[in-house]
């Protein structure tokens, strides 16, 4: 158990590889990314699906040019993002999801690489194994580690057993297996045995330092409500976007 | 009636005909922007479970204004509601759903179609690329591909091609095209006219379509 954000990510030196859970806004570690912001370190290997966007989450990592690389699969919320790989400031890779989320899950797991469907015969496959099993082909993919795993949960113990919340677990769970480090920020830190243990998704053995968060925000990346609806049909509410100016569709 | 020129009769049009390929239940994910909207056309007294790959199965409408939870997103990252029934899960449990082929149907949006069945709809070279997220993993495996899409682009451009000229996203991945003017089938035998939209001509058809074209026998128009 460590006492503060500030504490908990002390000893990352600057080129470290981090991984940072989190799907857009939604479960990513936003206390111990304002800790290594505040600490300025730098040149960074980052993995993480997304970048935050503007002005928060990791949009704040790179506003503060912390970041020398970058593993993800989306990362179209960030106008920073395109100047900085423009002038070629940032390199950033980009791969399937679900490759992403296997190779953080394989690197935990000790699988060292692994043939998945997804991305065969595009610019994804290029410089890759390729094989055909039963009559499908496959590409290989290999493992990813990181040195330190920032993670978010909504509750956890002094083990470091950990409760996520609703679709902000995510990447966090994999990314908690397959760090040297992992350090995992909680909204309600509560005593061994709170926690029900078959409702937990991370046991302690992954989780090297725990801290009760400082401050959510809670943000919402896309806000969208429903309006009633009151023609014939089955459905009351309607899935229609509300307008939105944040909200582009691919 | 012919077909609208309006961007959205036609969207309408490809969104609920779209619907009619839904069966009870089936597990379905939806892609960014116009096939998200097929949540809307659901049959009465069928149930569909809709994946949101971020990890979630069960998708119910957005909230009311006022009872929005930031934990609770869809993978466009707008605001979503649970349903009775829904399951929440992580990335890696999310896409070994995918891969492993437990997806009945994924409806999803192009840039462009090839008659091979290739689909590219994730960059365009020398614009910034954003990544291609989960598109890549649920077209090489979903057990059905549909895209939902318009014809033909904004300058009036085709959309169905003899070869994809952009990166492709899955090769040989695409089952259905379904259009504003038409139901298309990917076959052995190259692309497959089915069905016509209401309104629409073969031959409309055919000056539209840079690809080249089957027409199937006995071809129908799908009632409006």
């Amino acid at each position: 158990m460590v006492a503060s954000s500030a504490e908990a990510v002390a000893d990352i030196p600057n080129g470290a590889t981090l991984m940072l859970g989190g799907f857009g806004l939604c479960g990513i570690p936003e206390n111990l990314i304002a800790a290594l912001v505040s600490r300025g370190v730098k040149d960074l290997h980052t993995i993480s699906n997304n970048m935050g966007v503007d002005g928060f989450g990791m949009g704040l990592m790179l506003d503060a040019g912390m970041i020398a690389s970058h593993i993800g699969s989306y990362v179209g919320e960030n106008k920073l993002l395109e100047q900085l790989v423009i002038a070629g400031k940032l390199q950033v890779t980009l791969i399937p999801q679900g490759t992403l989320a296997e190779r953080i899950r394989a690197g935990g797991a000790g699988i060292p690489a692994f043939y998945t469907p997804a991305g065969f015969g595009t610019v994804v496959a290029e410089g890759k194994e390729s094989r055909e099993f039963d009559g499908k082909h496959y590409i290989m993919e290999r493992w990813l580690k990181a040195d330190f795993a920032l993670i978010k949960a909504w509750k956890g113990d002094r083990h470091g057993n950990l409760v996520y919340r609703k679709t902000a677990r995510n990447f966090n769970p994999m990314m908690a297996t397959a760090a040297r480090i992992t350090i995992a920020e909680v909204e309600e830190l509560v005593e061994p045995g709170d926690l029900p243990p078959d409702s937990i998704m991370t046991p302690g053995i992954y989780v090297n330092r725990i801290l009760k968060g400082e401050q959510y925000q809670h943000r919402i990346e896309r806000l969208t409500v429903s309006r009633m609806h009151g023609g014939a049909g089955g459905s009351a509410c309607v899935f229609a976007p509300t307008p939105n100016p944040e909200s582009r569709p691919l | 009636m012919p077909p609208s020129d309006t961007g959205i009769d036609k969207r309408s049009l490809i969104i609920r005909r779209a619907a009619r390929e839904l069966r009870d239940g089936f597990y379905v994910n939806l892609g960014i922007g116009m096939p998200t909207l097929v949540a809307n056309y659901v049959p009465a007294g069928m149930e569909v479970v809709l994946q949101s790959e971020n990890g979630m199965l069960g998708i119910g409408p957005f909230p009311p204004a006022g009872t929005e939870d930031s934990d609770l997103i869809n993978a466009s990252k707008e605001t979503v509601t649970e349903l009775p029934g829904t399951s929440f899960f992580s990335s890696a449990d999310s896409f070994a759903m995918i891969r492993g082929g437990h997806i009945d149907l994924s409806i999803l949006g192009a840039m462009e179609v090839d008659q091979e069945g290739n689909l590219a709809n994730w960059m365009v070279p020398g614009k910034v690329v954003k990544g291609m997220g989960g598109a890549m993993d649920l077209v090489a495996s979903a057990r059905r591909v549909i895209v939902a899409m318009e014809h033909t682009t904004k300058t009036g451009e085709s959309k169905l091609l003899k070869k994809c000229t952009l990166p492709i996203t899955g090769l040989k991945v695409v089952d259905t095209v379904i259009t504003e003017l038409g139901f298309f089938r990917l076959t052995p035998q190259g692309l497959l006219l089915v069905e016509l939209a209401p309104g629409a001509t073969v031959e409309q058809v055919r000056a539209s379509t840079a690809a080249d074209l089957q027409i199937a026998q006995g071809i129908i128009t799908w009632p409006n």
